[in-house]
């Protein structure tokens, strides 16, 4: 099973993912924005946590208009799955690819610390592997984590069981509590919390790891 | 020719930063500030014969986020 995990100038979370998703199984491989194209027969495409472009204009939006994310969006919309952690999130926001925006926090403070993730779906190959309901501990850090997006949009996403996961105490003014979605083919997954960042035991806790074991596992198997 | 863009979150939509500006202005003594949007303006150096057209789809495809800002531009 291939993984490729994507590099933007100022990501620092994209070797911390390609640990997880190698740990996991995946044969990882890393490519740069300016890449016009995956590694072929790519099965899941990361795009990892950091300050892609220095956060410049707007959290996300230089990196979502880079040359891989065109060849990210081609792959997603073949019906190829894609996981999006912190920026990773906010440039799959960017990209249209999941709904919505991550605003301010609104407490206007940088957050780094670890927070109860309620799992609310297990339908999807990320979170397939807990329970709906389990909570998970798994650390956020960021400054623009407020999910926003208007209220037709979080019915929809409710309606179609597309939250993946809500904080259990909202650290940042996400509207319902949202820290990740899906997409409508439950195949692209965007969320703040870094599970990569709890997947060892050298890491404090491994709350993290059944995410990328259930889906390096079900990209494997299919 | 120049271009000014003047970006702002949409109504409706929470501006902290703006809150944390209101706040601090009541705190310096200045009463009756009933509320502060906070912006930015991007000023565009344009080659000439560039349209208001152009401008605005720079603004669609990258200057604003639609989904949460609501975006004015000015030519001469």
């Amino acid at each position: 099973m291939k993984a490729a995990v994507v590099v933007f100038p100022g990501s620092n979370c994209d070797r911390d993912l390609a640990v997880a998703f190698r740990a996991a199984g995946a044969d990882v491989q890393m490519v740069w924005h300016k890449d016009t194209d995956l590694p072929n027969d790519v099965d899941i495409v990361g795009v990892p946590g950091g300050f892609s472009f220095g956060d410049y204009l707007r959290c996300g939006a230089i990196a979502a208009n880079s040359p891989i994310c065109k060849a990210v969006k081609a792959h997603a919309d073949r019906g190829g799955y894609v996981f999006g952690v912190c920026n990773g999130f906010q440039v799959l926001a960017e990209t249209g690819m999941l709904p919505g925006a991550l605003l301010r926090n609104a407490g206007l403070k940088y957050i780094c610390k670890t927070v109860g993730l309620r799992i609310e779906t297990s339908q999807s190959a990320y979170t397939e592997g807990y329970n709906a309901g389990d909570v998970i501990d798994i650390p956020i850090a960021h400054h623009d984590g407020n999910y926003f997006s208007d209220e037709a949009t979080l019915d929809a996403l409710e309606g179609e069981d597309r939250v993946a996961f809500r904080y259990t105490d909202n650290p940042n003014g996400s509207q319902r509590d949202i820290a990740g979605i899906l997409s409508g083919n439950r195949r692209v997954l965007g969320m703040m919390p870094h599970p990569e960042r709890a997947a060892d035991v050298g890491h404090g806790g491994t709350d993290g790891q059944a995410l990328f074991r259930a889906v390096v596992g079900q990209l494997t198997s299919a | 020719m120049k271009a000014t863009v003047h970006v702002m979150l949409k109504n409706g939509v929470l501006d902290p930063q703006g809150e944390a500006v209101r706040h601090a202005l009541g705190a310096l003594g200045f009463d009756g500030v009933n509320g502060v949007r906070q912006g930015k303006v991007i000023e565009l150096d344009l080659a000439d014969g560039t349209t208001e057209a152009d401008v605005n789809a720079m603004c669609e495809k990258l200057l604003a986020n639609t989904v949460i800002e609501s975006y004015r531009v000015e030519m001469p």
